[in-house]
């Protein structure tokens, strides 16, 4: 297949999706006569106006800002840890039953613990945040020391290296495609829990914008934009992370 | 240059895996700068008995010695070149020379990383990163890597098998040039009882399970070796009888 087709065939095919969904949502909602359910117009024009006051920026710089803190203080204890826990038999045996049982509880059912421990300012979502990165990636780290391939153990251990040269020469780089995946689930459960921390009890952000304007007048048209926007930036945020797949020195795990 | 007689002596290595066992009782001598291969059956347990050698496993009895010494764990004085090769992927060719050199107290690191890239003939791919290379590139950087530490020893198991025939052909040669030039002791094994007649000074032929050495043929012939030659012929149908072919 040529460049262009294959290009052509990754484009189109899901645009046009997109576009069916569309247009039956618009044709679904003008035959019914819904008085609540907004058409795709009005969530456009609803998030225009948003947009324009500015207050659409707020919110979304509120819940990035959260995820920032929360997924980047997540990101600082897990491979630290997971690179520990991976080269230490004896850490791996002690923390990993601990955490892979605190690994599968929702970060939704942390909430109340949130709430009691940090109150609902800015600190609580954060907190929750954390909770839900950390774990994946403390996980991944692990699981990638722990399958390093012998052979290149191996081949240090041959050239005698120092202790040093073995970590950042050796384990490191081996390790650092798994923590990219480790990242990639991470900063997605991060986003997935920043909305619903914010619908609890605060006054900005993305998670907020939904509740606040389903009680302030059945303002679904925003609803249904910040559902959208959400999703928008879901991918946008993976798409970063995919960026660092294009790494020189983690090539080598995805080709081939 | 030791005063022992023996590079590598062997004596009576035995490993077994719970109930089976693998090594059972292999002892011999490698001299300096000796060419030795080592043939057998698949499955008998050369690569085991390499990885003991080389000090990568413990044996469950007996002892290897290099020039005289107990060995204890693998040293930079005996690469080992496997099979599946052991190039790190997230290393350029360079960066994985420049990483073997990094314990050893070699002046001018740079020049001498540079000078073995171009002994395998791969100047201009400095820069190239492991998946970037064809296989048998790979095998190159992989020899030149352990060339340019200087090692006494090379142990080599398996370490064309993975190439297509032409080009495992090609490495072959290419070996024996290196070898020409640079003075090694030379373990190696494989089930190709060809590429042992090119190569070796002395061939053993290793028994099936639990392996011993069942015969040894001393290689007179001078290098470059035709495997045309009658004598090389000769040389392999007494191999491959003793292998039960």
């Amino acid at each position: 297949m040529r460049e262009t087709d294959s290009k052509l065939a990754r484009v189109v095919p899901p645009v046009l999706v997109i576009a069916l969904l569309i247009a039956v949502w618009w044709a679904v909602v003008a035959r019914s006569d819904s008085p609540i359910f907004p058409t795709p117009w009005q969530v456009v024009t609803g998030a225009w106006d948003l947009a324009q006051d500015g207050t659409l920026w707020d919110h979304i710089q509120a819940s990035l800002v959260r995820v920032g803190i929360g997924f980047g203080l997540a990101f600082l204890v897990a491979v630290p840890l997971g690179l520990w826990m991976g080269w230490v038999p004896g850490a791996y045996y002690t923390l990993n039953p601990l955490f892979q049982m605190l690994r599968p509880i929702s970060p939704i059912a942390w909430i109340p613990v949130a709430i009691l421990w940090f109150g609902v300012g800015n600190l609580s979502p954060v907190f929750l945040i954390f909770i839900a990165s950390v774990f994946p990636m403390i996980v991944q780290t692990t699981v990638g020391v722990r399958t390093i391939d012998r052979r290149y153990l191996r081949a240090a251990a041959n050239f005698g290296v120092s202790r040093s040269v073995l970590f950042r020469r050796v384990v490191f780089p081996a390790v650092l495609p798994e923590i990219i995946v480790g990242m990639r689930i991470g900063l997605g459960v991060a986003w997935l829990v920043v909305v619903a921390a914010e619908m609890i009890a605060l006054n900005s952000g993305l998670g907020y914008l939904i509740m606040d304007s389903r009680n302030a007048g059945n303002r679904y048209d925003l609803v249904i934009a910040s559902m959208i926007i959400i999703g928008v930036i879901g991918l946008l945020l993976d798409g970063a992370t995919r960026l660092l797949e294009q790494m020189k020195t983690v090539k080598w795990r995805y080709v081939r | 240059m030791s005063t022992h007689p023996h590079k590598i002596t062997v004596d009576g290595i035995g490993k077994s895996f719970g109930d089976l066992s693998v090594v059972g009782g292999v002892s011999f001598d490698v001299r300096d700068g000796e060419f030795v291969a080592i043939v057998g059956p698949s499955g008998c347990g050369k690569s085991t008995l390499m990885n003991i050698i080389a000090g990568f496993e413990r044996a469950d009895r007996g002892t290897i010695r290099i020039d005289g010494v107990e060995r204890s764990g693998p040293s930079r004085n005996g690469i080992m070149i496997s099979q599946q090769g052991s190039v790190f992927p997230w290393l350029t060719v360079h960066e994985n020379l420049m990483f073997a050199l990094s314990g050893t107290r070699h002046g001018d690191k740079e020049a001498r990383a540079h000078r073995y890239i171009e002994l395998v003939g791969l100047a201009g791919f400095e820069k190239a990163y492991p998946h970037e290379l064809s296989g048998g590139m790979l095998k190159r950087v992989e020899i030149a890597r352990a060339l340019v530490v200087k090692p006494e020893i090379l142990y080599m198991d398996e370490p064309f098998s993975a190439l297509d025939a032409l080009m495992s052909l090609r490495m072959q040669t290419e070996l024996r040039r290196i070898l020409d030039e640079e003075r090694h002791t030379v373990l190696l094994i494989t089930h190709d009882v060809e590429e042992a007649i090119f190569l070796a000074d002395r061939i053993l032929v290793l028994s099936p399970r639990p392996t011993v050495i069942q015969t040894s043929f001393q290689v007179d012939m001078p290098h470059p070796r035709k495997l045309s030659d009658p004598r090389a012929q000769e040389l392999r149908e007494a191999i491959l009888k003793e292998l039960g072919l």
